[in-house]
């Protein structure tokens, strides 16, 4: 094979093993702690099918391999079935990421015969009112059946749970739940806050009494189940003193496209100013994951300011996460604040000060001061005249 | 209520076991990373060498005394039943393989 100066640089970035579809924007649910954009419904139209299939073989031969089907609800575009039997042919493990509504037998029966690998299913709390509440729909019986489903199909069932102030009080009965459903795994995710989630961030912030007393009942209940059900509790980052190694460094393993071909180098990516994204409808994966702006600039370390720039432990967290740097300080080179280091760490600290006032502490259902922003097309719009005002 | 603790797991795994690839698991050579990769949900384990060799003979027919017996033939070596077994031990520890 004849040498590729583009490919075969010394220190070259390693392929993009994680593919992330997000297949589309449309969803039936509207949870206000979406990390989708709040602007997405100024989004391109999505691409055909002829662009995903097209897609899914050049980063396959890349070396991608675990393949992720998320939105919006992916199961709102009648082609699932055959992105996912195309995915298998090229030897992708397919996770199927979704709320389960649209999932009726017909199609999970189609979906197993595609080869669909794998399937995570959403749930916004434990009881029907605040599942319904949280999401905005009248979901919960609906999603209980495709549980049902799911088992039946002989899936192992992976429920997920966005944890956040006004559910995570509930991790007893939510875990109960699960285990009661038959869930394999349950991952108790506590809400990143970006997109809608970001904008709502003062309502969804729980407070460190809260976060503590949720992690004491789920290793209860870890021990009480044993490995019949296993449980992933993932700790907000406002509550710790390092950043995560977010994406372990953009451009190291991880590729999203959005629905209208957007690539980026974590979901949230494309609200970082300055950065060109490529498009897979004008280039290659191939030219996107090793030669494009928007997934060189935030690659190795020489992109890092103080403290980060001389911190031995820059090779372990990466400097934590490029968008949460850029929403609370403005500068997207800057540490991630999480970090106890960085001079804007007290922007953290104050946001969690502030959900650990008492007067804040038992918010009615979205009857605060300030309403909780369901993510809607709607909601988007307006949002987004809003922001253009400004 | 309490769920009695399970038996541990590889009280009766020995040469006569047959392993086979864990449920949820799928085992996958892959080119670009040179080795053969578990796959899972949302999840990758890359395996180094060995582990890969033993894995890839793991087809829930083949017993761990022919499993061994077709890595020594392969790799000319002698005296790797301790090494295969405790690997078997730790995977299904892991869930990585389960005996039928």
């Amino acid at each position: 094979m004849a040498a590729n100066p583009l490919t075969d640089a010394p220190g070259k970035p390693g392929p993009p093993l994680w593919l992330l579809l997000e297949l589309t924007y449309r969803c039936p649910l509207h949870c206000a702690f979406c990390y989708n954009p709040t602007d997405f419904a100024r989004s391109e139209a999505e691409l055909g099918t002829d662009d995903w299939l097209r897609v899914l073989r050049e980063a396959r031969a890349l070396g991608a391999v675990q393949l992720g089907l998320s939105g919006g609800e992916p199961l709102t575009r009648d082609d699932l079935e055959m992105i996912v039997a195309e995915a298998h042919r090229l030897g992708f493990y397919t996770n199927l990421i979704t709320s389960g509504v649209g999932l009726n037998e017909k199609r999970l029966h189609a979906l197993k015969k595609a080869g669909l690998d794998h399937i995570q299913l959403s749930f916004q709390d434990s009881s029907r009112q605040m599942n319904d509440f949280l999401s905005s729909t009248r979901t919960f019986e609906l999603k209980s059946a495709v549980a049902a489903l799911i088992k039946q199909y002989d899936y192992p069932m992976v429920l997920n749970v966005v944890l956040h102030r006004l559910n995570i009080d509930h991790v007893e009965e939510i875990l109960e739940m699960a285990l009661k459903l038959g869930a394999d795994y349950v991952e108790l995710a506590n809400t990143q806050y970006y997109g809608w989630a970001w904008h709502n961030r003062e309502q969804l912030l729980p407070s460190r009494e809260q976060v503590e007393r949720a992690e004491r009942t789920m290793r209860r209940f870890r021990e009480r189940v044993g490995r019949q059900m296993q449980i992933y509790f993932v700790v907000p980052d406002y509550f710790e003193r390092r950043p995560k190694p977010c994406m372990n460094g953009l451009g190291s393993i991880f590729l999203t496209l959005t629905p209208d071909g957007t690539a980026l180098p974590c979901h949230a990516a494309r609200m970082l100013p300055g950065l060109e994204f490529p498009n897979v409808k004008s280039a290659s994966i191939e030219q996107i994951w090793y030669g494009s702006e928007g997934f060189n600039r935030f690659r190795g370390d020489s992109w890092m300011k103080e403290p980060c720039r001389s911190c031995p432990e820059k090779a372990r967290d990466f400097g934590g996460c490029r968008c949460q740097a850029y929403l609370l300080t403005g500068d997207a080179a800057n540490a991630d604040p999480v970090c106890d280091l960085s001079p804007h760490h007290h922007l953290v600290t104050e946001a969690v000060a502030r959900a650990d006032r008492p007067a804040a502490a038992a918010p009615a259902l979205g009857a605060g001061e300030k309403p909780l922003v369901f993510r809607s097309e709607r909601n988007s719009s307006t949002l987004f005249l809003k922001r253009d005002d400004n | 209520m309490s769920v009695p603790p399970d038996a541990a797991p590889h009280a009766a795994i020995d040469a006569a076991s047959r392993p086979a690839i864990g449920r949820g698991f799928r085992l996958q050579w892959e080119a670009a990373q040179n080795a053969f990769v578990l796959l899972y949900p949302e999840g990758m384990i890359k395996l180094n060498g060995s582990a890969g060799e033993i894995m890839k003979r793991c087809d829930g027919a083949t017993r761990i005394a022919d499993i061994t017996a077709d890595l020594e033939r392969a790799f000319a070596a002698s005296g790797l039943s301790g090494d295969v077994i405790r690997f078997v031990i730790m995977a299904v520890e892991k869930k990585w393989l389960q005996i039928r």
